[in-house]
């Protein structure tokens, strides 16, 4: 919120998009990986640890975590196994909840109208790819509910209230394996994403902040998140060091959204793309979706 | 129920009772929703329904673990004392500056009363998200976004308009010839101040303060805009809780927060029943 | 008066000789101040707090000035060229784009430029961007076609009419996109098109939602006026906790009290299905659409309705319609021609403060409106704090407090507003 001229945060968690935004308008304090962040236990300097996630100079990366569908077990008349199945309501009848934005959603819809995974953004941002998106999406819009916080369609799901439904990885992770409801994964074209620190300019406890972030991103407490909840660490030498889950004791590692089952197709977040495509398709999406 | 006149002709006799179940019915909609939060408080599961267990009366099927979660959970536990800390500030300056305001409105000679009376009411009209967003771009430049100061001042001025129509409601049947009987008896005016004009309003200005102290209390959406993290409130929780993970422990807080209205529903109209019987209005 | 004056001469003067007439405009102006005196600190509070930051907002509606702001010489330059000729700016403004997009790149406010110019037509953010990134290869001239390898976008016209358009310090063009419209670069002004209108629709269904609620507090809200108003006051007095717990009551607490009655596995749904009135897979879809806004509204609205109908009909005496049953008039009649017409007033006070305040609702739809079910408050929260759009956030802020303002007018003529009370 420096924007409006105040700085109310040391330290703040956000995705790689608003980051990188953020960075641009210089209201986030750029770092320098190998100085400011901790190298890998073998001395692999943070950078390279890193690698292709340090995506803007001023973002630190935590976890890798992915957009992906969920679906009731007990409720779906055959199980999904491709995200197509989320526009087909002859195989998968009911209603399915998807993110009220046009992100990823069109991604999708895309996708099952048959483009080309490679082609997805021509498509998109060429003439008639919003329509067609749109077109694909209206099939299934009276059995949508749409969500805007994440922790929606675990509730959804574990409520009856949708059969199927999109969210991050780990909130299902949390509800099938925590809270014993019957929900499947469906990992099929998840979008992945990242997630991470920024440093906002004009901190006043700069020195605590680093050190605290230091700390925080080093490659064994980056490895102890995945503990917790099944997302994938940032760091290329944390990933052998998932172990099993603090409380219920299973393996991690076949719930990380980069296990190489689970991700055997996989779209990543195109951030370019949608800074400029954004504000004009969430208007379009809008108007459709009053419409 | 008083009794029917015995001269009545059936449809009118139905028309009476057809009525009063029409009528019982609306109540019913209009109560229904608040009871029906406090027995599902109790639920054992993380469920906004009534599950067997609880329609069977089993004691297995209630718990107080959602109250304990209330009690026991920091973040709750800030947001009651912030709602109470921002109530309490905000209530004493709506009071303080809006019994004085309706003082000076009251007087016979206040020029271009009916503009000022309508520019000063205008908090309570503007909808909230304008105001909210105003005060958010406003408050950021000067400092005061993020600061308990910030939501308190917010609230103030939002709580104002309560106080100068319930002080200037209790001002309409004022006998403006104690005030002279008063100075002639040969008291100062900071004297006939404090021992005729406060206790003769004294009903209005507190009935004016608890609504202040309930705008405030209620009050989410300058609060999400002024506020931030640290000046969450008990509707900021119960907001971000409805969106984000809706748990029992909302209607928890839900069943509390209907026995405070409760409370200050009997206060106000205590309050309001000793007003009309000082100023010597005949309850009708 | 006589009494405490004497004739002396042709006027009228108090015992100290001061002309009567004198003496008392001197007592009037000291009441006057003494009156003003007592208003004045709220009124300064109320102005301070609440009217200069909407105000200030109401600006921000019209402010333009970031496009000159970081591109100064460029526009400055861009003033002369003919934006209606088929030819690309010369040289000089290439040159002077690039010195602006270094500066601009440098302070970090580039991007902000690509973002606002961006509402306007997509893909201006990414040109922004990416030129930021690489004009620093830039070394010189000739810079038309250095700016045009960095991006192709540079080399259309529409680029330059475009920037030169927003180059004014205040603009149309957030109010024009409130009202789906657009003023292309030669100046007509277009509505956009089909598939993007969004906000006279929400608009429109804001005004038809809030009708609804108001027409559906009024049909609730008459016969329980009626009935405690035909009682004795002791009954009446009980009646009426009935609807001033619920307005005292904390507005999230009935929103929350909704969503648990009303949601798919909610109270009424899980009673329908045990009653065997509805099938459990076919249970009727209650919330996250109007009709969940509407019933939320309606029940939370409510009390405003009841309130100043009853303190209306309890001052409607009951002989007038004993008088003109009495008279040989069907009760019926009696009801509809000398009692109804005297509750008008009332209707009149709740109808208008329910529609002013559902108009601006913002809290309720957005937990229990889903899509269909929500109001322009919540574009204008999603723009103030979502896409950040603030100048169309404060444009659609303006129409809406327009409306409200003529409907507070209204209730101004209709009810006084030093009339207003409370429970």
């Amino acid at each position: 919120m420096n924007e409006v001229g105040k700085v109310t945060w040391d330290l703040v968690d956000a995705v790689a998009s608003d980051a990188m935004r953020l960075c641009d308008e210089g209201l986030a304090l750029p770092i320098n990986a190998d100085k400011d962040l901790a190298p890998a236990p073998d001395g692999t300097p943070a950078s390279k640890d890193f690698g292709d996630l340090l995506v803007s100079e001023c973002f630190i990366p935590q976890i890798v975590y992915s957009t992906t569908f969920g679906y009731r077990t007990d409720k779906v008349k055959s199980k999904p196994t491709s995200v197509c199945d989320v526009f087909d309501l002859e195989k998968v009848p009911g209603k399915r909840s998807l993110e009220k934005k046009p992100i990823n959603n069109f991604e999708w819809a895309l996708l099952c109208d048959g483009v080309a995974p490679d082609k997805i953004y021509d498509v998109m941002g060429a003439k008639g790819g919003v329509e067609r998106a749109l077109k694909k999406l209206g099939t299934i819009k009276d059995q949508v509910i749409w969500w805007t916080k994440g922790a929606q369609t675990p509730q959804l799901l574990a409520d009856g209230e949708v059969v199927m439904g999109s969210t991050y990885n780990g909130r299902l992770f949390s509800v099938i394996e925590e809270e014993k409801q019957p929900i499947g994964m469906l990992w099929d074209w998840q979008v992945f994403d990242l997630d991470g620190w920024i440093i906002p300019k004009g901190t006043k406890n700069l020195d605590a902040v680093k050190k605290f972030v230091r700390f925080a991103t080093d490659t064994q407490r980056l490895a102890d998140q995945a503990k917790f909840i099944s997302y994938g660490p940032a760091r290329k030498s944390s990933a052998p060091m998932v172990g099993k889950h603090a409380k219920l004791g299973i393996d991690m590692k076949p719930h990380m959204p980069t296990d190489p089952k689970n991700a055997k197709n996989t779209l990543l977040f195109n951030y370019e793309f949608w800074a400029d495509h954004q504000d004009d398709f969430t208007e379009r999406f809008e108007a459709w979706l009053a419409k | 129920m008083a009794k029917l006149p015995p001269y009545l002709s059936t449809p009118e006799r139905l028309w009476h009772y057809g009525f009063r179940v029409l009528c019982a019915l609306i109540f019913f909609f209009l109560i229904f929703p608040l009871v029906v939060v406090v027995p599902l408080s109790f639920n054992a599961v993380p469920f906004f329904t009534f599950t067997k267990e609880m329609l069977a009366l089993d004691p297995a099927g209630y718990s107080l673990k959602w109250y304990e979660n209330f009690f026991s959970n920091l973040n709750w536990q800030g947001a009651v004392r912030n709602s109470v800390i921002i109530a309490f500030f905000a209530t004493l300056l709506s009071t303080t500056l809006g019994t004085l305001a309706a003082l000076g409105l009251s007087r016979p000679n206040m020029p271009a009363k009916t503009l000022v009376m309508s520019l000063l009411i205008s908090p309570m009209i503007v909808p909230l998200i304008i105001s909210a967003a105003g005060m958010f771009f406003f408050y950021s430049r000067i400092g005061l976004q993020g600061t308990h100061l910030g939501v308190i001042l917010a609230h103030a001025a939002l709580g104002t308009p309560f106080v100068v129509i319930t002080v200037t409601a209790t001002l309409v049947g004022f006998d403006n010839s104690l005030i002279r009987a008063s100075a002639s008896l040969g008291a100062s005016p900071t004297t006939t101040f404090f021992k005729v004009i406060v206790p003769l309003i004294l009903p209005g200005v507190i009935s004016g303060a608890l609504f202040a102290f309930i705008t405030s209390f209620d009050e989410v959406v300058v609060v999400l805009f002024v506020g931030s993290f640290r000046q969450r409130t008990i509707p900021w929780q119960m907001f971000s809780g409805i969106r984000e993970h809706i748990s029992p422990t909302i209607l928890a807080v839900a069943t509390i927060l209907v026995i405070v209205s409760v409370a200050l529903l009997v206060a106000v109209e205590l309050l309001r029943r000793r007003g009309e019987r000082l100023r010597g209005i005949q309850e009708t | 008066m006589a009494g405490a004056t004497q004739q002396n001469g042709d006027v009228l003067v108090t015992a100290d000789g001061t002309p009567l007439r004198i003496s008392l405009a001197r007592a009037l102006r000291r009441q006057k101040i003494r009156a003003l005196f007592l208003v004045a600190p709220l009124f300064l509070f109320i102005v301070i707090t609440f009217f200069v930051p909407i105000v200030d907002m109401l600006f921000r509606s019209v402010e333009n000035s970031i496009v000159s702001e970081v591109l100064p010489k460029s526009t400055k330059l861009l003033v002369e060229w003919d934006a209606n000729g088929n030819a690309l700016p010369p040289e000089a403004v290439f040159a002077a784009m690039v010195e602006d997009i270094r500066e601009g790149r440098k302070n970090r406010t580039i991007t902000r430029v690509g973002q606002r110019l961006n509402y306007e037509t997509p893909g201006m953010s990414s040109l922004f961007r990416s030129s930021g990134r690489k004009v620093k290869r830039i070394k010189s001239g000739p810079y038309k076609s250095a700016l045009l390898k960095a991006n192709k976008k540079w080399g259309d016209i529409e680029t330059w009419k475009l920037i030169k358009q927003f180059s004014t310090n205040y603009t149309s063009g957030y109010f024009l996109a409130a009202v789906d419209a657009k003023k292309k670069p030669d100046g007509e002004i277009v509505r956009v098109d089909e598939d993007a209108r969004i906000y006279i629709e929400l608009f429109k269904r804001t005004l038809k939602l809030s009708i609804i609620i108001t027409m559906m507090t009024l049909i609730l809200g008459f016969p329980i006026a009626y009935l405690m108003a035909i009682l004795p006051t002791r009954t009446s007095n009980l009646l009426l906790i009935f609807v001033l717990l619920p307005f005292w009551t904390s507005l999230l607490v009935r929103t929350t009290a909704w969503i648990a009655l009303l949601q798919q596995q909610g109270v009424i749904n899980e009673f329908l299905v045990f009653a065997g009135i509805v099938h459990t897979d076919s249970r009727p879809q209650m919330i996250h659409n109007q009709f969940g806004s509407i019933v939320a509204m309606t029940h939370i609205l409510l009390p405003f309705m009841v309130l100043p109908l009853f303190s209306v009909m309890k001052t409607i005496p009951k002989s007038y319609v004993r008088a003109a049953v009495s008279l040989g008039a069907h009760p019926w009649l009696a009801f509809w021609k000398v009692y109804f017409p005297n509750t008008v007033p009332g209707i009149g006070a709740g109808a208008i403060l329910v529609f002013i305040l559902a108009i601006g609702y913002y809290i309720t739809p957005e937990l229990v409106g889903g899509t269909e079910g929500t109001f322009i408050s919540n574009r204008i929260a999603y723009h103030i704090s979502g896409s950040l759009n603030w100048g169309l956030g404060a444009a659609l802020g303006v129409i809406l407090l327009g409306i409200v303002i003529a409907l507070y007018l209204l209730y101004d003529k209709i009810v006084g507003i030093d009339n207003m009370k409370l429970g």
